[in-house]
């Protein structure tokens, strides 16, 4: 590759981009080459009838790998499929089943051991790797960005049919925004409440037309899982890519996992990613920085993930906004939400609790929640979601099923469940839930659902008190 | 795909902020198989918004007063289309008849998937988008220029 024009400092992004340019077009886009697809069942059946009706084949079978995830009921799995009560539910996880046997694409269904919700088990299964391009037609998609991978959500009709047709994407270089965050984070903050501080701040369109690099001390000090859930809600900011340059916790990680390369093949693999972080220097075309120890754990209160603030605060009065289009957001917020300007968030009380998620429901985020619920009892109905059946297994080796269950969780299988409710896992309408997941916008959860999205601690002691809770005075 | 060159139509003033692509097409209707032709997704598109939970018009939303019928333009608040990469949301729009929105911004993958469908998002560099919205407010035909563009059809 001819690297005489490249700039001497160059970004993660720069390197790994520069690396997947097939052709540029002249109006700015370039085809870029993907080395993973993911699809799951949502809304995808659209982009095999298009190849289908066009007589296209995929190009490349073996660079694609279909999930079941969004569809897929969180309860009474061993009836099979077709038990799934709703057949408008039925059709679509069957239709991708018959789609991937048609096209000849590999499929992890409901009842592999592999499954789970496509941004978890990706990265578990080793198939997420420092420096590749991944495609998924999903908004989270940025959740793989944890391990320095260029992880981009496609459109589930048009993009995807045309990555499927021909293992290529044309993109256009989003511009570059570096967030460093520095400082140790207080007892019980967490990833989630870090990201949800980061979008209160900068808003859900904050980030747009931009790909975001995560850095600084709190980031080198936190785990994958808390990378993925950082990066996880790259695009509630606004930013379709969300990333954290490779290091030694990234490939602890990677190794040793059923994808990641071995012997050789891993050396080699060793030397380029630690070519990847950006250099010093490189240029960014936007700056923001972060005290993570000045944050307290975080709840939203509205109807978008930047209406979130920390649980010690109240509920925002619109008639102290100024700007005439934010207030009359924020009284539409309220009127959805049915909440009194000045109310101290702790006082508001819910009907249900929601953890799980490709945001909150790997390991570590049930071993935070099951830290809270040990020898207490749930007081309102309570469901745990683990992110994968691998996560559900793992779990279940520590005990933690067991302590879930004995505080009156109910402990199902592993799905997208209530966070969209595709499988039609819904919040019913008027009730308000205390939920991991990543979007409270107006019927997220289900028509008239009020959500307020949280950590997984602060969602169990939700659970156990039956409001929001600052978790760091139950569990003292 | 229909190119876009230029659009006349009537501009209906979408004045909520951060309308998601939830919002655009609920989940649940995130089930329906689109048929070449046929406008499958016109009737879910803003579901909640047009009909209440009866399933009955909602008389007073603006693209359900009669000045407002038939709207090909949407001039739309702060973030319009933001959230979940559902196609689905741009389907809607186009089988709604909608070929061109206009807004002080928009999602990212949104944006993407209308420029995939012939449909133009045109960001308007406003200050304070409310007065935007307002100016609108009336809903007299006006044209809209587009410049023309190959928004998809580059594997065709």
């Amino acid at each position: 590759m001819d690297t005489a024009h490249l700039p001497q400092s160059r970004t993660m992004l720069d390197k790994i981009w520069a690396e997947h340019v097939v052709v540029p077009s002249a109006d700015g886009e370039e085809l870029m080459f993907v080395d993973l697809n993911l699809v799951h069942e949502g809304g995808t059946f659209m982009a095999f009838d298009q190849l289908r009706a066009e007589g296209r084949k995929v190009r490349k079978p073996n660079l694609t790998l279909a999930v079941t995830d969004h569809y897929l009921p969180s309860l009474n799995r061993k009836a099979g499929v077709a038990a799934i009560p709703n057949p408008a539910i039925r059709n679509v996880v069957e239709w991708l089943a018959q789609h991937t046997r048609e096209f000849g694409i590999e499929h992890i269904g409901p009842d592999d051991a592999r499954q789970g919700i496509t941004h978890v088990i990706a990265p578990e299964l080793g198939l997420t790797q420092p420096g590749l391009l991944i495609t998924c037609c999903d908004s989270h998609t940025a959740t793989q960005g944890a391990l320095g991978t260029l992880a981009m959500p496609i459109g589930q009709s048009n993009q995807l049919r045309h990555v499927l047709a021909t293992q290529t994407l044309w993109q256009k270089k989003p511009r570059q925004m570096r967030i460093t965050i520095d400082g140790a984070p207080g007892p019980h903050v967490t990833a989630k409440d870090i990201v949800l501080a980061i979008i209160a701040r900068i808003g859900i369109g904050g980030a747009s037309g931009h790909a975001v690099e995560y850095c600084g001390s709190t980031i080198r000090a936190m785990s994958i899982e808390a990378r993925l859930t950082i990066c996880n809600m790259s695009i509630e900011a606004g930013a379709r890519i969300g990333m954290v340059a490779p290091d030694d916790t990234t490939f602890e990680y990677v190794n040793g996992r059923p994808h990641a390369p071995h012997g050789q093949d891993w050396d080699a693999a060793l030397k380029y990613w630690r070519t990847l972080p950006s250099d010093a220097g490189a240029p960014f075309d936007r700056e923001l920085a972060i005290d993570a120890a000045a944050l307290a754990p975080m709840v939203s209160w509205g109807t978008s993930p930047q209406d979130s603030s920390p649980i010690t605060e109240r509920v925002p009065d619109p008639a102290s906004i100024a700007e005439p289009e934010h207030r009359r957001r924020v009284e539409r917020a309220l009127e959805y939400m049915q909440l009194m300007p000045g109310t101290p968030l702790s006082d508001i009380r819910v009907n249900r609790v929601f953890i799980g998620s490709c945001t909150n429901a790997r390991i570590e985020d049930l071993r935070a929640a099951a830290q809270v619920a040990r020898g207490r009892r749930v007081t309102v109905p309570s469901i745990v979601v683990p992110g994968s059946t691998a996560v559900k297994r793992q779990a279940e080796t520590e005990g933690l099923d067991r302590i879930f269950l004995e505080a009156g969780f109910e402990w199902r299988d592993a799905s997208c469940s209530m966070c969209g409710g595709s499988n039609g896992d819904i919040v019913p309408r008027g009730e308000r839930s205390a939920s991991t997941t990543n979007r409270n916008f107006e019927g997220r959860q289900g028509p008239g659902a009020m959500t307020h999205i949280m950590s997984p601690s602060m969602a169990a002691a939700a659970a156990i008190t039956g409001r929001l809770t600052d978790v760091r005075k139950l569990v003292r | 795909m229909q190119p876009f060159t230029t659009l006349t139509a009537v501009a209906a003033p979408l004045e909520i902020a951060k309308i998601d692509t939830g919002v655009i097409v609920p989940g649940r209707f995130m089930r329906i198989r689109r048929r070449p032709g046929v406008t499958d997704y016109a009737d879910v598109f803003l579901y909640d918004l047009r009909f209440d939970e009866n399933d009955r018009t909602r008389e007073e939303f603006v693209l359900n007063r009669p000045a407002y019928k038939g709207a090909g333009i949407l001039v739309t608040g702060i973030d319009f289309g933001c959230g979940s990469s559902r196609e689905g949301a741009a389907y809607a729009v186009l089988d709604f008849g909608v070929r061109a929105l206009v807004g002080p911004g928009f999602g990212d993958v949104f944006v993407g998937n209308c420029l995939q469908n012939g449909i133009v998002p045109a960001v308007a560099a406003v200050a304070g988008d409310s007065g935007f919205v307002a100016s609108v407010e009336g809903g007299t035909g006006h044209p809209h220029d587009g410049r023309p563009r190959r928004a998809d059809g580059r594997c065709s």
